[in-house]
């Protein structure tokens, strides 16, 4: 099933000869379960298309639907309901509430949902766990390695029932170790059934992905065709 | 990594046959570089010839043949890991030729021509990275081999991505600077076979 769908969608920002279209005409579907990367240089319109579908921002034109829900019928109180309910997202600069410890960090999406506070910490313990941080749990932020912080940020990405997880250069500011680790965690996330969507200008990153989509100027130019399996990569060359 | 030092390392560890040498090689390398018995052999042969290595004197070269290390071919492999490989002169690329021939080609798109060799080089990385999901952790030889393929791959990418950006800035200064006779410079790019 679809979880995220981008229909025809355009973003333009100033009026006149001041104007500049971040977005041209971008069609992108992602499904339960698929992880796609959004590659392009530095001012292609990779983060406007990520706000964009995380309902952040309203396209100029086009329609975004979430789980088949278009979003731009909806008001601001029900766009503010499925962020909460149905989106994570994922920072480069880890953006972590430093006054919190981490159990509370992740659970804060599913209280300001109004879940009770004691429910809520239960599925950020179990959030926890999955990414094995448990024993991180009562630790602060600034206590905790850059490695450490983005994994907790995954795991509010994906507490509860969250569908979608939008992540914006997750490992860039990490060692490639570090990085391997966030990009692990969120496939494992994405093959118990969240859609991913993860921008970056990295190669090594965007490999990660099922579907890797090159954006230039706004607009999608290309993309990978699924691989015909990696076992093709051990047969010797005839 | 040439196969006479690889089989000396094997050798470092402990006398083998000739077949289980092939068999470690394989397994050691994660696969990723097959070895045929003939290249084993004709190896072994010339190791020993050189003194680096002995048999135990069968006079048989099938696959029973046993051998060691000697103390000069330890020698030759403690200098070997330490000597730097020829990174010095740039290797003959064929990416870097085909666009620089797109560059100067009139009616060709060279960014569509770009375009089609990241694709390409990332598809490939996505089937490098799948392997590693898999495979790397359970074997280390294997995940530091596909880590090197992946670095090598995404230096190229990123080499694309910096020429797409340089070609965009230079068309960009040619639409609008006035067109003034500029000097003759030496275009010859002077690439090493």
């Amino acid at each position: 099933m679809t979880v995220l769908e981008l229909r025809g969608v355009s973003k333009v920002y100033g009026e006149g000869s001041a104007q500049v279209h971040a977005l041209r005409e971008v069609s992108l579907s992602v499904g339960e379960g698929q992880l796609v990367a959004v590659m392009g240089p530095s001012g292609s319109g990779k983060s406007t298309l990520l706000t964009i579908a995380g309902t952040l921002e309203e396209p100029t034109s086009g329609d975004v639907l979430i789980a088949g829900e278009p979003v731009s019928g909806m008001g601001r109180d029900d766009r503010a309901r499925i962020r909460r309910r149905c989106l994570g997202y994922v920072f480069q600069d880890f953006n972590l509430l430093a006054g919190l410890t981490v159990a509370e960090n992740v659970s804060l999406p599913l209280e300001l949902d109004g879940m009770p506070a004691r429910s809520a910490v239960q599925c950020g313990l179990r959030a926890l766990d999955e990414l094995g941080l448990r024993g991180r749990a009562g630790s602060f932020p600034d206590e905790l390695s850059g490695g450490e912080r983005q994994r907790v940020a995954i795991a509010r990405a994906v507490v509860g029932d969250r569908r979608l997880l939008l992540a914006d250069e997750p490992s860039g500011a990490l060692d490639s170790a570090n990085g391997e680790a966030v990009m692990r965690l969120i496939r494992a996330a994405c093959r118990r059934g969240v859609a991913g969507v993860v921008v970056t200008h990295d190669a090594q990153l965007a490999s990660w992905a099922d579907r890797v989509v090159f954006l230039r100027d706004g607009r999608i130019v290309d993309q990978t065709v699924p691989a015909s399996g990696p076992e093709s990569l051990l047969t010797p060359n005839p | 990594m040439t196969i006479r030092h690889a089989l000396l390392a094997l050798l470092s560890e402990g006398p083998r046959y000739g077949l289980q040498l092939r068999q470690e090689f394989e397994a050691r390398t994660g696969e990723v570089w097959p070895l045929n018995v003939g290249q084993v052999y004709t190896t072994l042969q010339r190791l020993e010839r050189d003194g680096l290595v002995e048999s135990d004197g069968g006079d048989d070269d099938g696959p029973q043949k046993g051998f060691k290390i000697t103390d000069e071919g330890r020698a030759e492999l403690a200098a070997w890991l330490r000597t730097p490989p020829d990174l010095s002169s740039p290797p003959r690329d064929e990416l870097v030729i085909k666009v620089l021939v797109a560059v100067e080609l009139p009616g060709v798109d060279v960014h569509e021509v770009v375009q089609t060799h990241r694709r390409y080089l990332v598809q490939l990385m996505q089937e490098w990275t799948r392997l590693k999901e898999y495979a790397a952790d359970r074997d280390l030889g294997f995940g530091l081999a596909v880590d090197a393929e992946l670095f090598r791959l995404d230096a190229v990418v990123r080499w694309l991505d910096a020429a797409d950006g340089r070609i965009k800035r230079a068309s960009l200064e040619d639409r609008d600077l006035p067109r003034a006779p500029l000097p003759k410079t030496p275009r010859k790019v002077v690439l090493r076979p």
